[in-house]
């Protein structure tokens, strides 16, 4: 302590103003002035709106006309919400998002992490970093990027195609097509996060298990299914409910490749994008809550239906 | 040394398990597969770049270009006349490190009482911070705009960095780092010598908490950079606008310029692939902490 009170001065008791010491924190309450930032901001831009807008889902409101024209009306909102066809057209395409970027996701990158596993320290790293640069990258860029890769005229998608003697595809101005133009841009995004997360989980598996399997006689496939799938679990448990989380979350994609608007026939509308549209093109506020709080309580379903996939014993050998 | 275990035991692997379904081709294949898979994650970004160089005549010929072309100068040209492209970067960066040192500062301070004092109702309020964490997005946009309009902060920038300030990875990251980080025999010795509790935080416990400091500013400027629907909901003058919004913006208006708006993203693109270059291995481990660990 010493060293470091000459070499700061200013750290010594003596040296400190009187006003100081007067403010000095006691450690009984000092714990509780360090924690205060957080339970201010959560106060203040956590409970509070998340309350307000339980309440306001019991509401009709537009933001235009002030906080005094809003009137109770019960649970007319939510009524309104389970029988508005967009509303479950925009689950529907959320859903099908989620499977359709999701599954793919989680089977490619168990596959590559196996594979990255088997390599030396140094490419092992390269490719779990060249994989996963996707991710970090700004999402409004990548989607302008691949509007521009996806355009119906002059496209490299379409430009590949005819190369291969294929007709050219309308990507993203025919309902059926835009899906799975956003479901490959979501599984680009996020694969090599789950990379990541499968080759951390590989790298906790002890290397006897493989030893005593092999001593057992166990084919390679034997090896994986029995000693690897089960070490996994966790980690897929992990990722599954992430991935599932973040599925019914799906925006930015969808947004901008459908300039805002939730594309021809509404066929890339996901929830959140109609929650969007809802609250900030319709000025309806109160309908817009109650939607949230219904997909919340979505998330809250399958996040619980991940979990219970996942507990019982399947291949645990 | 580490990658000369590595590949003695994948040498023995191949040795003992080399009965047919695992032969030099079919790893061959494996390696060539993934290899041009890598290349595909990467298409993108060249295709970003090589096309911010290129203008009206040429980025659309039939094949696309997959090199650079000329018209880089003229693209810049198209960009800052079409938007306020400079300001739109210059807020971007401002809110990134604003964001990034509030985080810094609240997240710390929250992370180190939890890991170091015992006060009442310890468990519970941490138990709180997890469970922010498990909230959607979607559920705070609505609410956000509200409070927003209420505070008179609509098009005003601390309505970006401010409300995440504290945010639960943040101190979930620093709670965990400093448990093992920071002793508490020194903090002890440090009261014993008369130090008051800030003065403890701020001249010990903060410079342990170094490395960890680091990660979680990677992780919050990458995230502030990127931010999309915070901006949507809160700016409102294009002036004001960050780059993902000012760049959406372009998309809009009615004769798309390609090679400009390919040229703004690239722009936006590149801190972060030098930041990558840089700490990737950092990275990496931020952004997956809250899973690995």
């Amino acid at each position: 302590m010493t060293a470091m009170q000459k070499k700061r001065p200013w750290l010594r008791p003596d040296w400190r103003p009187d006003l100081r010491t007067c403010l000095r924190l006691s450690p009984r309450w000092a714990p509780y002035v360090f924690i205060s930032p957080f339970l201010v901001l959560f106060a203040v831009f956590g409970v509070f709106p998340l309350l307000f807008s339980l309440w306001l889902a019991f509401q009709s409101w537009e933001p235009t006309s002030g906080l005094d024209a809003m009137q109770f009306v019960g649970l007319e909102n939510f009524a309104f919400a389970l029988q508005d066809v967009w509303f479950w057209k925009s689950i529907s395409n959320t859903l099908w998002l989620a499977v359709a970027a999701g599954v793919p996701q989680h089977v490619v990158a168990l596959a590559l992490a196996v594979f990255l596993n088997s390599l030396v320290g140094r490419w092992r790293d390269v490719g779990s970093g060249l994989y996963f640069l996707p991710y970090i990258t700004s999402t409004v860029a990548v989607a302008i990027m691949f509007s521009s890769l996806f355009s119906t005229d002059f496209g490299l998608v379409n430009a590949t195609l005819a190369l291969l003697g294929l007709a050219p595809v309308e990507w993203l101005t025919r309902p059926e097509h835009i899906k799975p133009a956003i479901a490959v841009i979501v599984f680009w995004r996020y694969l090599g996060f789950n990379v990541v997360l499968y080759l951390a989980a590989l790298q906790t598996i002890p290397r006897d298990l493989y030893e005593a399997a092999r001593l057992d006689g166990a084919t390679r496939w034997q090896q994986f299914r029995f000693v690897t799938l089960p070490g996994l679990r966790s980690m897929m448990f992990f990722g599954v409910t992430l991935s599932v989380i973040g599925g019914l979350q799906l925006f930015e994609e969808p947004f901008i490749l459908t300039g805002g608007k939730g594309g021809a026939d509404q066929s890339a509308m996901t929830a959140a994008v109609y929650l969007y549209r809802m609250a900030f093109d319709f000025n309806d506020f109160g309908g817009a809550s109650a939607m949230s709080w219904l997909l919340f309580g979505l998330v809250v379903v399958l996040t619980w239906l991940t979990h219970r996939a996942f507990k019982p014993a399947g291949g645990a050998a | 040394m580490n990658g000369g275990t590595d590949g003695k035991s994948s040498d023995v692997e191949d040795t003992v398990n080399g009965n047919g379904q695992h032969n030099p081709a079919a790893r061959a294949m494996a390696c060539a597969l993934v290899a041009v898979g890598a290349l595909l994650m990467l298409a993108p970004f060249w295709l970003m770049f090589v096309f911010a160089t290129h203008g009206r005549g040429t980025i659309f010929d039939l094949p696309p270009p997959l090199w650079f072309g000329e018209a880089l100068l003229e693209n810049l040209r198209i960009l800052t006349s079409r938007i306020p492209f400079w300001r739109n970067l210059g807020w971007s960066l401002y809110v990134a490190v604003a964001s990034t040192l509030l985080t810094l500062l609240f997240c710390s301070m929250a992370g180190y009482a939890f890991a170091m004092f015992e006060f009442r109702h310890k468990r519970a309020l941490f138990a709180l911070v997890m469970g922010t964490m498990l909230l959607p997005s979607f559920m705070n946009m609505i609410p956000t705009f509200m409070i927003m309009d209420v505070l008179g902060w609509i098009d005003e920038h601390r309505a970006l960095y401010v409300p995440g300030a504290a945010s639960a990875f943040g101190i979930f990251l620093m709670r965990q780092y400093a448990l093992n980080a920071v002793p508490r025999e020194l903090i002890e010795a440090a009261r014993m010598d008369g130090y008051g509790e800030f003065g403890i935080y701020w001249h010990i416990a903060l410079p342990l908490l170094r490395p960890a400091l680091g990660t979680l500013a990677l992780v919050t400027f990458i995230g502030s950079w990127n931010n999309f629907i915070g901006p949507l909901v809160v700016l409102r003058s294009a002036d004001n606008y960050t780059l993902p919004l000012a760049l959406r913006s372009l998309q809009s208006t009615v004769n798309t310029e390609w090679g400009a708006l390919m040229l703004g993203s690239a722009i936006a693109t590149l801190p972060l692939l030098v930041l990558f270059a840089f700490a990737s291995r950092q990275l990496i481990a931020g952004l997956t902490a809250g899973a690995v660990k």
